[in-house]
């Protein structure tokens, strides 16, 4: 038996350890580890909770944008603001585009190499290569002579020596299975993908400011006022041009590139739809309002939960029935820590109790994480992409239904594959394509309001703090591109008095519970082939399907040990 | 061995061509401020150059200055930003994991040594042994004293490793500072902003491999080039604000207008940076052409010294001449300026906090003198 660290666990946001055991042949335990925190919602206490947005931004930069909106969301629901329709779409394509970006990055950049052996790719054929990519796609830049100059650029690069970030990668690893042209086709996609987010996040440019960490949000509404006749309206018609047109190309480059790149990469690894199964229930806020936030049955993503892999059933969402354990977390609560609590009443008492670092292990069997272990109902529960697809088809969501069938019906395969490494990765890359149909059409839905002479884009009846009860509270979800994502605010005097969230990979990452069930990503990697102890590719494999964020994942603490009260029940 | 390839090969093998690399080195001349008779001091010194090594660490972080880096396309700067240099450990994108990646970093300290440049991303937590911040086991101050010390140079991206950032505000639950306080006795030159802007990344580092030093810098080692002018002074809304034309109320007929943001909260009269020429996203917008007020991401302990955001300036515990909103005119205009300069004197204190829990900011270097009394 073999006791495998990796840490840092890289291509992912954040810092995170796995600490694993390896025997026969396979991982048997598994334990996962945050190892930093800041303590973003304690900053934020004392100050205007209309500027709550700007810091909570800040808690990810590679998710930008889902903290800012789920905290004017809070905000907005502790004040009982409506926000205009333009609002909202600007922020449903502000959302969609970010979804867009963090997973076709997350694709090429983030998790490809796991599956694409680099190196490989000199063996290449170019014009077997070109021919493997005609068979797949109408992508324009396919042809022997295009290849030809990737695989050159691919040559040059190794001969000089200098990999760069390449260097350290498990190349001819026996879990590598592509062939040289389908390696060379995916390496030559890895590049274009660079230049394609790089392009397409001008969305967010004209909608933002900039990219990360966008400025325009307002407890409200957005400050990206429109007006057809107003050359420096922060909207105006050449704006919409211009965005209006990136959004185009994203739909040709997804529906080209990403999606058939996934469905051949999942070709020749079609075992990996029986690894890496994780606790098969599964949890969405749902997304994208096409009315009222509070219109949840109207949402464009359906919300619910699933239990036991059971897709027959869906299960209203309560938020009250979420509760968090500490049993195996760097924090204390005041009546020990066997029962979970609630958010609404939470305490945040740090507690360091690891090693002193410099260390070799943690000790797994007390305290390992900076993460809680967040259950519902006592479940634990996978929150992302393949939760919400599932749980839209599950709905009745004939779009979602129609494109998820069409997959499987290429591996032959039944639903329940999805529930897997590939599935998680089938499911983000469906996602990405769904959105990519419907962008255009909010950014044309937004440009005929103006165009009618519709140009509300702030309810102003709040902003004085002076119309403000003395205390009141809200919370506010959403989905981020890593899955539900919840800020809880409680308001008193006109300033913060608490603020909390509850985040996607908190969920996925967090560590065993009082019951000792284990969470997520423990459960997942259970039973992932290991070739090679001393280069653990496979796990790396299905962490990576997670799309970890270890920032997002911890965020809350009081490092002098000051008890947090926390916030009374919200619903 | 490294340090093979040159950079016109470096080039090539991405598809860049002669003319884009000149085109790319008269822009970075542009942002520097420098004459484009130093084109071909520049272009000879860069294709001559070998790739020098760069490892990239990340501490308390949220990856957004790495996502700038991604995301920039100013003609093709992060193209030239990765292959005039040899990037060999960076964590958010590098190919190994574990011992892997430790591997690529050991190796660059040892076999390295002095040769190579660090680039740090997030504060360093110094409260409780470091506990707040591991990686591989090892402490994030651990892990940037042994880095740092033993390079040629070092960046501070952003503002949290320039100054604690978000970070490091009040209460400063971990104890974060910023990189040249952590690890004291270090050179760094800081590229404050939240996120920075890679286009000042990039001109700072191809002035280094041009002129074999750094670029002139400010009292806070910052590029005076990128940090040495006021925001208010370069908007595009400016004129509005000369003529008196402002936003009252978020989506009124000025916000549609374009007209000046100053009443609603813009820190961009106290405030120096070039995002209103560099711009983000391959020079697309910046938030103030987007409709919301600077918030001064590029000043000394902006989150701290320039909220309440909202607010008009002089009524933020940053600012620091006596001008009130309605004296709004051309005296404003040296008071800023007065203003701005004076953040090397004083450090400030928020006047909204009457708990006594929260710390004042404190002065984070030597040049910086005591707080000035918070006004109420």
């Amino acid at each position: 038996m073999a006791r495998v660290v990796i840490d840092p666990v890289t291509r992912i946001e954040g810092h995170l350890r796995i600490e694993a055991e390896v025997d026969g042949g396979m991982v048997t335990e598994a334990w996962s580890s945050g190892t930093m925190f800041r303590g973003i919602e304690l900053i934020v206490r004392d100050r205007d909770p209309r500027e709550a947005w700007l810091w909570t931004q800040r808690i990810c930069g590679v998710c930008t944008m889902v903290h800012a909106l789920a905290s004017v969301r809070a905000v907005e629901n502790a004040l009982q603001i409506e926000v205009p329709d333009n609002a909202r779409l600007v922020r449903n394509i502000i959302a969609a585009t970010q979804h867009i970006q963090d997973h076709v990055i997350h694709f090429y950049h983030l998790h490809a190499l796991d599956w694409v052996d680099v190196t490989s790719a000199l063996k290449a054929d170019p014009a077997k290569t070109s021919q493997l990519a005609e068979s797949i796609s109408a992508w324009p830049k396919s042809s022997t002579t295009y290849f030809k100059g990737v695989l050159d650029r691919v040559k040059k690069l190794v001969d000089s020596g200098q990999l760069s970030l390449f260097s350290s990668g498990y190349w001819g690893h026996p879990a590598y299975r592509l062939p040289p042209e389908a390696n060379l086709m995916a390496v030559a996609h890895y590049l274009e993908a660079l230049e394609f987010q790089r392009d397409f996040i001008r969305i967010h440019a004209v909608l933002g400011g900039k990219n990360p960490h966008l400025q325009t949000f307002l407890v409200g509404g957005m400050t990206t006022s429109m007006d057809t006749n107003e050359p420096n309206a922060p909207l105006n018609p050449e704006r919409f041009d211009l965005i209006a047109n990136i959004a185009k190309t994203a739909k040709t480059f997804v529906d080209q590139v990403l999606i058939p790149d996934v469905l051949a990469v999942a070709g020749f690894y079609s075992d990996w739809f029986s690894i890496g199964a994780g606790p098969g229930n599964y949890l969405t806020y749902g997304s994208f309002p096409q009315g009222k936030v509070s219109e949840t049955d109207k949402f464009f993503m359906q919300q619910g939960i699933i239990l036991n892999n059971d897709l027959t059933k869906v299960y209203p969402v309560d938020p009250g029935r979420v509760a968090e354990y500490v049993t195996h977390s760097w924090y204390e609560y005041s009546d020990g820590d066997q029962a979970a609590k609630a958010p609404s009443v939470g305490e945040t008492n740090p507690k360091y109790t690891g090693p002193k670092p410099p260390f070799e292990f943690l000790e797994v069997d007390k305290k390992y994480s900076w993460l809680k272990a967040p259950r519902y109902d006592d479940q634990v529960m996978e929150v992302g992409p393949l939760s919400r697809m599932l749980v839209a088809y599950a709905s009745g969501n004939q779009e979602v239904k129609t494109m998820v069938d069409g997959v499987l019906a290429k591996f032959n395969a039944p639903p329940t594959a999805l529930v897997s490494t590939l599935g998680r990765i089938a499911a983000r890359a469906l996602e990405t394509q769904l959105l990519s149909n419907h962008l255009s059409e909010w950014i044309e839905e937004l440009r005929g309001n103006m165009n009618s002479g519709d140009l509300r884009m702030h309810n102003g009846e709040k902003w004085d703090p002076g119309t403000w009860p003395d205390s009141v509270r809200g919370f506010g979800l959403f989905e981020a591109p890593r899955g539900a994502l919840g800020h809880w605010v409680e308001i008193e005097n006109k300033v913060i008095k608490n603020y909390q969230a509850v985040v996607p990979t908190t969920w996925n990452a967090g560590p065993r519970d009082a019951k000792g069930q284990r969470g997520p990503y423990e459960m997942a990697l259970l039973k992932t082939p290991i070739a090679d102890p001393e280069r653990p590719l496979e796990i790396l494999r299905t962490l990576h399907s997670f799309d970890p964020c270890l920032a997002c994942a911890v965020h809350v603490v009081d490092a002098r040990g000051r008890k947090r009260a926390y916030l009374p029940a919200f619903q | 061995m490294l340090h093979q390839a040159s950079l016109p090969d470096a080039l090539e093998s991405r598809g860049i061509s002669r003319r884009d690399f000149i085109s790319f080195c008269s822009a970075v001349l542009a942002t520097l401020a420098l004459p484009q008779r130093y084109l071909g001091q520049v272009a000879d010194a860069l294709t001559k150059t070998t790739r020098p090594i760069v490892v990239w660490l990340e501490f308390q972080d949220c990856a957004g200055n790495t996502e700038s880096v991604l995301r920039s396309s100013d003609p093709t700067v992060a193209d030239i930003v990765l292959d005039l240099l040899s990037w060999e450990y960076h964590e958010t994108i590098m190919a190994g994991a574990g011992k892997q990646a430790e591997d690529a970093l050991h190796r660059v300290v040892t076999e390295e040594k002095g040769k190579y440049i660090a680039i740090v991303e997030g504060s360093i937590p110094t409260a409780e042994g470091g506990v707040y911040c591991t990686i591989g086991g090892r402490s994030a101050l651990d892990i940037a004293t042994e880095v740092c010390r033993n390079s040629a140079a070092n960046i501070a991206v952003g503002a949290c490793a320039w100054d604690g950032g978000l970070v490091r505000s009040n209460p400063n639950p971990t104890g974060a500072v910023g990189l040249q306080e952590a690890v004291p006795g270090i050179s760094v030159v800081n590229l404050g902003g939240c996120p920075h802007n890679v286009a000042n990344t990039a001109a700072v580092l191809v002035h280094y491999l041009t002129f074999k030093e750094l670029p002139a810098l400010d009292q806070y080692n910052r590029p005076l080039f990128a940090y040495g002018n006021i925001i208010h002074d370069q908007c595009e809304r400016r004129a509005h604000y000369d003529a008196g034309r402002f936003v009252e109320a978020w989506g009124d007929e000025g916000s549609r207008k374009g007209y000046c943001l100053y009443k609603m909260g813009c820190k961009g009269p106290d405030a120096t940076y070039n995002c209103p020429t560099v711009r983000w996203n391959s020079g697309t917008s910046w938030p103030v052409k987007s409709g919301h007020g600077c918030i001064a991401c590029a000043s000394h302990r902006f989150w701290d010294t320039m909220s309440p955001f909202y607010k008009p300036l002089p009524e933020v515990a940053g600012f620091g001449a006596d001008v009130t909103a309605e004296k709004i005119g051309w005296g404003l205009v040296g008071a800023a300026a007065a203003a701005t300069a004076a953040h090397g004197l004083v450090s400030i204190t928020r006047n909204r906090r009457k708990t006594t829990s929260r710390a004042k900011v404190e002065p984070t270097s030597p040049d910086v003198a005591q707080p000035v009394e918070p006004r109420s």
